[in-house]
């Protein structure tokens, strides 16, 4: 019988939206202090709200140098990943090969080892390779790390690709090309397209890797550390972290939309 | 005989695109190179060869007087990770990832367990959406927030004045080690951030394994007379726990590895990464810098074949 499970013992309610309000109160309060008054501390609760910080900022320079060098870093790591990661998930779940947990465990390695140890690995192998550090640096760095999640999520729906779809079509006598266009495509279509957020959404917000591969070039996340160890302008910091939370959540609100049909978790494994 | 099978099989087709089509049919194997040879090159050049690289260096040394890499293989340089300064880090670190695993634990729990079994249809929605956002959401945004919630004029200074709570505060931070001037700048305050950051890591896995136990195991138990605490304990806890251990990789390597949140929240003692950060930047010793860098990477080693042997990867 399963109608003495609507009554949830009271104190696991209130466990777990403790917990829920602890993930959330301090992104709430961010976008209070993006309209604070206050300029030189943190002061809780701000002795006045204000619009004008959001004018500031939009006339920063540096602001919008380090955003448009964040999409353009992350749109083109995003891209690479994109076909890297496709190529890996379609040879690993269409194929059986020896040596298949290998190349899961390649894929994964990236993200699974700190973040830290990739940073610098890639930092002392390019300055050995004599490579200068610039905007490709970067990238080169991102997309190594974005391809795991566009291969999670390509994984996870090309195992529900049925293998005879697939045949149907070379029966009908449609080639390869034909057949990855007008069947492989259209079913696997969401799950890139949610791939890609996630890896934009990484890529985005990447921060350790970008210290060690990146030279004088400052993504967004870069100009948010130099304010995090040394703060000048605290109330433009506070509307850069607004407007990054509220960038950050487009697209994982519509990868959760794009791939809620099926019963992967989209994100599971950062 | 011959002809009947010729006839079965279609004719040549024209054109590049399908003649390469019908190769790639008839030839599996290059079809596979070709699908694997690009993320394969990337992945093996980029990444592995960077990595061996780095922990190649780590069997090399730095001269002390001249400051320049003694390019012959030796053990000198993991044999100063054991001096007692270099050690404290590792330990320090080690403990911290710890304590924040087992923290992030039991706040996840809940959480999870809730989700799992009693929120249902939209409910469900929103319990997810509410974990993965702020799972997802800019990592120095959220290291940022705490900043704001645990300076000296913060909200919880604030809050705690309000509740006429505030010596309680005062007199935690006067505790030794966990204290300090102020939380922000204190291992209580690097502590929650870590707890803050990585315990979203900690919902999924532990929901995913908790929602591949059925009800009824449940209730067989409490009408076998089990009280809660006896459920949570004996049937509970030991089905999740795969979950739990799978969380755990998370919440664990991610600490680990971790050298920002101690260089913006907490006191100025160094953690691995931040050892790593100082070796490699204004030291310059990148062999240290590589060993250093090698002890997350065996305890990970050693972390990953327990939880493997836990059945920690079948709830991932």
């Amino acid at each position: 019988m399963r109608s003495d499970r609507s009554s949830t013992p009271l104190s696991l309610k209130i466990a777990a939206g403790a917990g829920l309000l602890f993930l959330h109160v301090p992104i709430l309060l961010i976008f209070l202090y993006a309209f604070t008054t206050e300029e030189k501390s943190y002061q809780f609760p701000p002795p006045g709200l204000t619009l004008q910080w959001f004018a500031v900022t939009w006339n920063r320079p540096d602001v919008w140098e380090a955003l448009l060098l964040s999409i353009k870093v992350a749109s083109i790591a995003t891209a690479i990943a994109l076909v890297l990661g496709t190529l890996c998930a379609a040879a690993v779940s269409q194929t059986r090969f020896f040596g298949r947990e290998v190349i899961s465990l390649l894929v994964i390695l990236p993200i699974a080892l700190p973040g830290i140890i990739t940073g610098i690995a890639l930092r002392s192998a390019f300055s050995m390779a004599d490579i200068p550090f610039s905007v490709w640096t970067i990238v080169l760095g991102h997309a190594t790390f974005c391809v795991v999640v566009v291969y999670n999520n390509a994984v996870a729906r090309f195992r529900r690709v049925s293998g005879s779809l697939i045949e149907a079509s070379m029966d009908l006598g449609a080639d390869g090309f034909q057949t990855f266009r007008h069947v492989i495509l259209p079913n696997i279509g969401t799950a890139l397209l949610a791939g890609g957020m996630l890896a934009f959404a990484l890529s985005f917000d990447e921060v350790i890797v970008t210290t060690f591969t990146g030279g004088q070039q400052s993504t967004l996340p870069i100009w948010m550390l130099e304010e995090l160890i040394r703060p000048r302008q605290r109330p433009v910091t506070n509307v850069v972290a607004m407007v990054v939370v509220l960038v950050t959540f487009l697209p994982i609100l519509a990868a959760y939309y794009l791939t809620r049909e099926g019963d992967q978790i989209a994100g599971a494994g950062k | 005989m011959s002809a009947v099978t010729h006839q079965s099989i279609l004719p040549e087709r024209s054109g590049l695109a399908r003649r390469l089509s019908d190769f790639l049919w008839r030839h599996p194997h290059v079809l596979l190179l070709i699908l694997l040879g690009p993320p394969v090159l990337w992945l093996g050049i980029i990444y592995l060869g960077s990595l061996l690289a780095l922990l190649l260096q780590s069997f090399f040394s730095i001269d002390d007087f001249s400051g320049l890499i003694n390019y012959e293989f030796t053990l000198a340089t993991y044999k100063q990770l054991l001096i007692p300064a270099n050690f404290d880090i590792i330990l320090r670190t080690v403990v911290m990832a710890a304590l924040v695993t087992l923290a992030s634990a039991i706040i996840a729990f809940p959480i999870a367990y809730y989700a799992a079994r009693y929120a249902k249809g939209k409910w469900k929605a929103i319990f997810y959406l509410g974990v993965m956002l702020p799972l997802w959401s800019s990592y120095l945004v959220k290291i940022y927030a705490w900043k704001l919630i645990l300076a000296k004029e913060g909200i919880v200074t604030w809050a705690l004045t309000k509740l006429h709570l505030l010596w309680l505060l005062d007199a935690w931070l006067a505790l030794p080690v966990v204290g300090g001037n102020s939380l922000s700048i204190s291992y209580t305050g690097t502590f929650i951030v870590f707890i803050y950051v990585w315990m979203p890591f900690m919902i999924l896995p532990i929901q995913a394994s908790l929602e591949r136990v059925p009800g009824n195991l449940i209730e067989a138990s409490a009408d076998l007379g089990g009280n809660p605490a006896q459920t949570f304990k004996y049937v509970l806890f030991p089905l999740a726990l795969p979950g739990i251990v799978a969380g755990s990789i998370f919440t664990f390597s991610l600490t680990l590895g971790d050298y920002i949140i101690p260089q913006v929240i907490g006191s100025s003692r160094l953690f691995i990464g931040q050892a790593v950060y100082a070796q490699q930047g204004t030291a310059g010793n990148i062999p240290l810098a590589a060993a250093f860098s090698v002890v997350p990477i065996v305890i990970m080693g050693l972390y990953l074949w327990m939880a493997k042997r836990m059945g920690a990867f079948d709830a991932l």
